[in-house]
């Protein structure tokens, strides 16, 4: 394999051709993307009311001075969705396996499960974190918290758990039948071949939808500020309706982008690593 | 005496009825080769012997134990049969050695470094040491389908099902597969084999069954069946099979 090889002349002339194209391609997009920004942002700065937009949502001083309480309100949301999606994905992964399995002694199981991933589903989130958050504490039980914030993660950690059963779900079942059949043909229990088999494989093809349910998740967990709790959403409402100075909604939001977009690459990367690993086709 | 016994089996599919008094004697150590055409129903027989499927009717015995029998663990008799299938089933998140080495770790329970011993040994025996570590995807059909049968055999089964091994192969790649299998003969596993090759079928049978529409039509030895078929229909089949190259 220690060929030496030197460009054909054609080769050379081919080169130059793709070189000259590559350079044209480039260009072409450098200047369409330039005109077609300059063009939104002059519409946006010519606009007859930016001088106001420009004062109540980009006023940096204000939106400097505002910073730490948006920050710290950011920090619950972080938290709550940590805690959140740790609770989801145990419950989730559970209720999916009950959905999916044949077990005769786990029937009455599988049944709830379907009632209520049904349920919840059908439900507005809204609505749970209202039912839960408010009608939990007016039921007087002793030992059952009346924490606002327990409550509201409680509720958003119930709806999700629903929608993300049925991601994994989708996931066990995309999994080919001759897996299993191959599994169980070794001797490996159902268990087992569900263990070390299928779900491995599904919760790897389900990656992306779940990463679109957490940074969902990361975002519906400002809901729970209708019980009174302060994340960066309420944080900024707070600011916000004190000056009538709407920079706050810009910070937080640039504070949520500051999240996501790296979390999104990042597990495009590793995704894509993933496979790349695995499949002599390369990523898909 | 034999190893693996079948009486009027039965086995259907709602009302497609794709086996039927379908009886077979498979004497230990012995290799017994099913021909016939796609559909006649070689590969539900496997899958029946497997407990891959539910029979209707009949009775199939492991070591004059009835595995039939609802009562059995399925996972106690699958323990004892191998089974190979035409499209490798090889678990792509794992590696070549993962793959050989989950049964016996996890059905077996023998410790990592006999797994490993185990998996060693068969990979060198078989030309796939360097490939150990790789994904399956990595690997040609020819090098995954033998990777394929390594992994049952790992577990030492009693008995070897392979289904139409080499039907997803490239014909340059049939033959690597099909020395793995001689070798296994001369070793003294029991086998049975669905195939459409017949030079391969007439070089490793002790005795091979024409299946013809859920039943099997003729048996004996291969210069019997393959060379000289007494049947019009199996004689019919032979000849539609040599005139597409495959002898």
């Amino acid at each position: 394999m220690n060929d030496k090889w030197l460009p054909s002349p054609r080769e050379l002339i081919r080169q130059e051709r793709r070189k000259k194209l590559a350079q044209r391609k480039f260009l072409i997009a450098s200047l369409s993307t330039f005109i077609v920004l300059a063009g939104l942002i002059t519409l946006v700065v010519t606009s007859p009311g930016w001088d106001i937009v420009k004062k109540t949502f980009f006023d940096l001083d204000y939106g400097r001075e505002v910073f730490p309480t948006v920050i710290k309100g950011i920090f619950l949301n972080i938290k709550l969705t940590i805690i959140g999606s740790i609770c989801i994905g145990a419950i989730a992964l559970l209720l999916a396996i009950l959905r999916t399995t044949r077990s005769a002694a786990l029937t009455p199981f599988r049944l709830l499960a379907t009632a209520y991933v049904d349920i919840f589903r059908g439900i507005p989130l809204l609505l749970v974190i209202f039912l839960i958050g408010f009608g939990v504490p007016a039921l007087g039980l002793k030992g059952l918290t009346s924490n606002v914030t327990i409550l509201g993660t409680a509720a958003v950690v119930i709806t999700y758990s629903a929608y993300v059963a049925e991601v994994i779900r989708s996931g066990i079942l995309s999994i080919h039948p001759s897996q299993r059949a191959a599994a169980r043909s070794l001797g490996l229990t159902h268990a087992q071949s569900m263990r070390h088999i299928v779900l491995p494989q599904a919760l790897r093809r389900v990656v992306p939808p779940l990463l679109n349910d957490f940074v969902a998740l990361l975002k519906d967990t400002g809901l729970v500020s209708i019980l009174g709790v302060i994340d960066a959403i309420r944080a900024a409402q707070i600011n916000a309706s004190r000056t009538f100075n709407y920079t706050p909604y810009v910070v937080a939001a640039l504070l949520f982008l500051c999240i996501t977009i790296p979390l999104t690459r990042y597990t495009d990367r590793a995704l894509r690593n993933t496979y790349a690993r695995q499949n002599s086709e390369g990523a898909i | 005496m034999s190893l693996l016994r079948i009486d009027n089996l039965r086995k259907s599919f709602g009302s497609d009825v794709v086996l039927r008094d379908l009886t077979l004697e498979v004497p230990e150590h012995s290799a017994t080769v099913l021909i016939g055409a796609s559909g006649s129903g070689k590969s539900t027989l496997l899958r029946c012997i497997n407990l891959l499927e539910e029979i209707d009717d009949g009775v199939i015995a492991l070591d004059n134990q009835e595995i039939s029998d609802p009562e059995m663990n399925p996972d106690d008799v699958r323990q004892k049969i191998g089974m190979v299938f035409q499209s490798f089933n090889l678990f792509p998140h794992m590696t070549v050695r993962e793959n050989i080495e989950l049964a016996p770790i996890k059905v077996q329970k023998k410790d990592k470094e006999e797994a490993h011993t185990i998996s060693t040994s068969l990979l060198k025996r078989f030309d796939l040491f360097e490939k150990a570590e790789q994904y399956p995807d990595r690997l040609s059909g020819g090098q995954q389908q033998r990777v394929a049968i390594i992994r049952s055999i790992a577990v030492n089964p009693r008995l070897l099902l392979l289904d139409e091994v080499t039907s997803a192969l490239d014909p340059v790649l049939v033959n690597e597969v099909l020395s793995i299998v001689r070798d296994l003969k001369e070793d003294g596993m029991t086998m049975v084999i669905a195939t459409h090759e017949m030079g391969f079928a007439t070089q490793v049978a002790d005795q091979v069954c024409f299946l013809d529409s859920g039943s099997i039509h003729e048996r004996g030895t291969a210069s019997e069946v393959i060379s000289n078929p007494e049947q019009p229909r199996t004689r019919d089949f032979i000849n539609r099979v040599h005139q597409s190259g495959r002898l």
